[in-house]
């Protein structure tokens, strides 16, 4: 296994190497697998010599000289010599759409609507997030086995219905973006909120990948308001990383240490909710935007604006009805009404299997003083969590 | 380039004889314009629409005697209706043609890629 660090940067490299790897061999299956030999390689190498300066190219040309490999010896093998020189074409493939980044390229072939909506997130983390298929099974909660295979039938679909490897045509992107920015925003969730215990409770590599990806969506669509309200969602959100933390246990946003923010994000991120204002095309992402940005706003937690709060998820109510948006918004209004009143709303729901509603009942038990109910519930959610730092703080907090 | 079978299938419970008329000439003609359109952009290769499947035989020459029955292979009420084969670049340009071809006919349109050719 390889140590943290390193492991590290083959999470960040693994997306760029195979993006790049697929649009040069034009072949999926091949770059992912040349992209794990070069890592075999590069855990022996940088053991005895250390991390080359620039370890993301260092991959890319050890993977495809891997990939050149197995194309010469199958095409030895088929007795077909001519095979390996043709399907290595160096020439720029002809239509390279508006945005010229493979891994965008690589986002909307994962993304693609002829795929199955779990497996397009499937995919999406393992080609351009790095995680292993255990991970991904362990996330879907599925056995590693039906994972491996959902996988691998993604990508022989790929290949065998020629589903391209670009960034739609102009004319299309309207329509496929929507796709994208659900798949970015899981990949999102999953740094922000890690569900396996091998990694780190908080994964920032991904997280930033997100963000780096829902940029590119938007330099690419700078019109839709959707794609700004997702970007500055994540900033919004992302801007509280470091004080999310705190030895190994999850910090709650009352809890935070409001001045380990990032002043920057949050400022980008307010900047783009303004802009999504002046559209005036209101979309889910866009009024969570808002949500947090009223966070945000506030110096300490309990200067928080909860009328806006609870204003904002009326709105989001209106456009995307969900028990979960009912459940944040009870949240709100147990700062305004009290917790009972919250508590009646968070009752109503049937989100059992749901850890954070166990935490949210909690919450609001412990607060009106019913301590035997709250500790079951905290350790209810405790259980059902698959984050290692939010079991952690749910374990405390259930001792009181 | 790769070619594409663009398949209509019938699920059995569509009342063709209910359908009026007017309603049949619009099919008619949007499909008539769909495939003059297919033909002049270079990518239609074939098409075809199909009798009933009440006027099919199935032939089984698997073993030493062929063997003739009447009607379709299998007692499943799907059936196929017609089909186009279609040469485009890629799989967004098949699916971009069966929209269309959906709606001319106004059924469901399965898109699947041939095999290539072994070279």
């Amino acid at each position: 296994m390889p140590d943290r660090a390193w492991e590290q940067v083959f999470r960040a490299e693994h997306g760029r190497v195979v993006a790049t790897l697929a649009r040069r061999f034009g072949d999926l299956d091949l770059a992912e697998d040349a992209t794990s030999e070069a890592l075999v390689v590069a855990l022996e190498k940088w053991s005895e010599e250390g991390l080359p300066p620039n370890p993301g190219a260092w991959l890319t040309t050890v993977g495809a000289r891997k990939a050149l490999d197995r194309l010469r010896r199958e095409a030895k093998r088929d007795g077909k010599q001519q095979e390996a020189v043709t399907m290595v074409d160096d020439s720029p493939p002809d239509d390279l759409g508006v945005v010229e980044d493979d891994r965008l390229r690589l986002v909307f072939t994962c993304c693609h609507p002829a795929l199955a909506p779990e497996n397009r997130v499937a995919l999406t983390l393992r080609m351009l997030g790095g995680l292993t298929v255990a991970e991904i099974a362990r996330a879907f909660l599925v056995p590693e086995t039906t994972m491996a295979q959902r996988i691998t039938r993604s990508k022989a679909k790929i290949k065998q219905a020629k589903i391209p490897y670009r960034v739609p045509r102009e004319a299309d992107l309207p329509a496929r973006v929507g796709g994208v920015l659900a798949v970015l925003y899981l990949v999102f969730n999953e740094g922000y909120l890690a569900t396996s215990e091998e990694t780190d409770p908080i994964r920032g590599e991904l997280c930033d990948e997100a963000v780096r990806l829902t940029r590119l969506v938007v330099q690419l669509m700078p019109d839709e308001p959707e794609a700004l309200g997702l970007l500055a969602l994540m900033l919004l959100i992302d801007a509280r990383r470091a004080a999310r933390e705190r030895d190994g246990m999850l910090v709650t946003l009352d809890q935070q240490d409001r001045r380990l923010w990032d002043a920057e994000r949050i400022d980008e991120g307010h900047a783009l909710v303004r802009r999504c204002l002046q559209v005036g095309r209101p979309g889910p992402y866009q009024l969570q935007a808002a949500i947090q940005a009223v966070h945000d706003d506030a110096l300490e937690f309990p200067d928080t604006q909860w009328d806006q709060v609870v204003a904002l998820y009326d709105q989001l109510l209106a456009v995307a009805p969900s028990p979960i948006v009912v459940m944040n918004r009870a949240v709100a209004v147990a700062e305004l009404d009290g917790p009972e009143v919250g508590l009646a709303l968070v009752e109503e729901l049937d989100l059992d299997g749901y850890h954070a509603w166990h935490a949210t009942r909690a919450d609001l038990l412990r607060r009106l003083g019913r301590s035997d109910e709250a500790r079951d519930a905290y350790l209810r959610a405790a259980e059902l969590t698959q984050n290692a730092a939010e079991r952690a703080w749910l374990q405390a907090r259930s001792t009181g | 380039m790769t070619q594409y079978m663009l398949s209509v299938h019938h699920d059995g419970t569509e009342d063709f004889s209910s359908i009026d008329e007017a309603t049949m000439q619009k099919m008619f003609a949007d499909v008539d314009a769909f495939n003059t359109e297919l033909q002049a952009s270079g990518s239609w290769v074939f098409a075809g629409g199909l009798q009933p499947i009440e006027a099919s035989t199935t032939v089984d020459a698997t073993g030493a005697e062929p063997i003739l029955t009447d009607g379709p292979f299998s007692e499943s009420k799907e059936f196929l209706g017609g089909f186009w084969i279609i040469d485009v670049a890629d799989l967004d340009a098949a699916l971009d043609w069966a929209r269309r071809g959906s709606a001319a006919c106004q059924g469901k349109v399965e898109v699947r890629p041939f095999q290539e050719e072994p070279s």
